[in-house]
């Protein structure tokens, strides 16, 4: 958040630093850069940004998915869906969230919201069709673990955030093609005087615009890296609540072996889903471009920990299994 | 050096200030817990005439399995007006059990009749049922994780000086009353 605001503020005042040492010699009369209104100007709609995105956030995705909400069952699909959330809010001890259910046919799940007592848990129907009760249980456990350790927010936020950069690059670029018109122009009577300026403003003007350009990818990058850290945290909540790993791996299973993406979710709230929507190969990969990439850990990896922790449970329990 | 001293009492002040506020946290949480399992239960007994009603017709020839539900719920709404303390709830944790073993026990007749299965409204009240059941022992088992946390942390070492003044008394546990019910089952897979 704060990174966020900082970041548009070097962006902005970093423009006027330039403007004002390419304007610092023209002659009086004609246009000087000196009072940092770009920079100011950035840094109140950074500020604005970083607001709205934390407060409509939820309802941004929400709506981006095209999710209902459940506030009277259809069906028993969603009936049992809506007591499965209820027993696991018990287990968690959390408030109930509100529940949704997106109306595509590929099996996934997502949660958002600002903290426990204004949070959505939102299944794919095709989650509902595929999944056994064991199985949903688990995947709603994972969700509410995303909850209780206030995942929500900060990924809610990052997902608004990534979306709000996105638009803000393309206004400036188109600005910024307007502008460099207009710096042409002035640059000329410049230049006769003396360049003693020039490189320094050269070197600044090439990593201000690298600035820019990177602005989106620096968000989703740590969109990313927090997601992916999250990812086993909540599995293991989710296995503190049912007691029962075994459920969330074949849940996991499931979901990915349904390999179609799932296409009412788009790409800047992929990091909210319980697995990658896009349907990537590189969440399945392991290594470190993956490990950089990728929204979500590799499947495998989450499947085969899950299961570790289940067979130490079945061994503490006496050899059941064998 | 006395400033020293200072430096330390203070220190040693305020670590003890957030110790026990430590504990009175953990305590209220372990009490909210417990009040969660009632909420839990209640519901369960609200629950149980309906289905209940739902059966009766269509399982005349079940009359004790009903009966013994019944019986089992009646009782168990008679303890839960007592009040709190661990005999108390010693008392409930048996009456529950009692009714829950009275309720599987009502599952499996109706699992043995697919034509009473097929009407939907048993459909229904059958997933009730397990969601039920489930939130009653996810409130219990909320409970026991924030029991064991409380009970912990006032017995582990620096805390456990604090645990006297801030009045903390080992909570109890739910366990299975039932010795039946903690037995490993036993299932014979040797063919015939």
């Amino acid at each position: 958040m704060i990174g966020f605001v900082v970041f548009f503020a070097w962006l902005g005042f970093g423009g006027d630093y330039i403007l004002w040492l390419s304007t610092r010699d023209a002659e009086p009369g004609r246009y000087r850069h000196a009072f940092p209104w770009v920079g100011l100007a950035l840094s109140v709609i950074a500020i604005a940004v970083a607001r709205y995105a934390y407060r409509t956030g939820p309802q941004k995705v929400l709506w981006a998915t095209g999710a209902r909400e459940v506030i009277d069952p259809q069906d028993d699909a969603e009936r049992q869906f809506v007591n499965v959330v209820e027993e696991m809010a018990i287990a968690a001890g959390l408030p109930r969230p509100r529940i949704w259910v997106v109306p595509d046919a590929d099996p996934n799940a997502f949660a958002t919201g600002h903290d426990p007592n204004d949070s959505h848990i939102a299944v794919t129907r095709g989650l509902l069709a595929i999944c056994s009760r064991d199985e949903l249980q688990a995947v709603i456990g994972h969700e509410l673990g995303h909850v209780k350790n206030l995942d929500v927010r900060l990924m809610t936020t990052l997902a608004a955030l990534v979306g709000a950069v996105l638009l803000m690059r393309e206004g400036m670029g188109r600005m910024m093609r307007g502008g460099g018109r207009l710096g042409g122009g002035g640059g000329g009577g410049r230049g006769g005087k003396k360049g003693g300026a020039g490189p320094l403003i050269a070197i600044l003007l090439v990593v201000w615009i690298i600035s820019w350009l990177i602005a989106p990818l620096v968000t989703q990058l740590l969109a990313l890296a927090v997601s992916r850290k999250r990812e086993y945290l909540a599995d293991a909540m989710s296995a503190q609540f049912t007691r029962n790993p075994l459920a969330l791996a074949s849940a996991l299973e499931k979901i990915e072996n349904a390999a179609a993406p799932t296409a009412a979710i788009k790409r800047g709230s992929a990091h909210l889903c319980i697995a990658d929507p896009l349907g990537r190969r590189l969440a399945n990969r392991e290594g470190w471009l993956a490990d950089r990439l990728a929204s979500h850990p590799p499947m495998g990896m989450r499947i085969s920990r899950l299961k570790g922790m289940g067979y130490a449970q079945l061994k503490k329990e006496g050899g059941a299994t064998a | 050096m006395g400033w020293v001293l200072l430096i330390l009492i203070v220190v040693v002040g305020l670590w003890m200030v957030g110790a026990y506020n430590g504990l009175i946290a953990l305590k209220n949480q372990t009490f909210n817990a417990f009040k969660q399992i009632d909420v839990q239960l209640k519901r369960r007994h609200d629950l149980i005439p309906n289905l209940v009603n739902a059966v009766k017709g269509a399982m005349d020839f079940e009359k004790s399995t009903l009966e013994a539900v019944i019986q089992a719920r009646n009782q168990a709404v008679k303890v839960n007006t007592s009040g709190g303390g661990p005999e108390a709830m010693k008392q409930i944790s048996q009456a529950e059990n009692a009714l829950s073993s009275a309720l599987s026990r009502l599952m499996v007749v109706v699992e043995r009749y697919p034509d009473l299965k097929a009407t939907g409204n048993i459909g229904q009240l059958q997933e009730e049922l397990t969601s039920t059941e489930n939130k009653v022992s996810f409130a219990r088992q909320l409970y026991n994780d924030t029991a064991t946390q409380y009970n912990t942390k006032q017995q582990q070492f620096p805390t456990s000086l604090v645990a006297g003044l801030a009045k903390a008394q080992p909570a109890e546990l739910w366990e299975i009353e039932d010795q039946a019910e903690r037995a490993v089952p036993k299932v014979d897979l040797t063919s015939r």
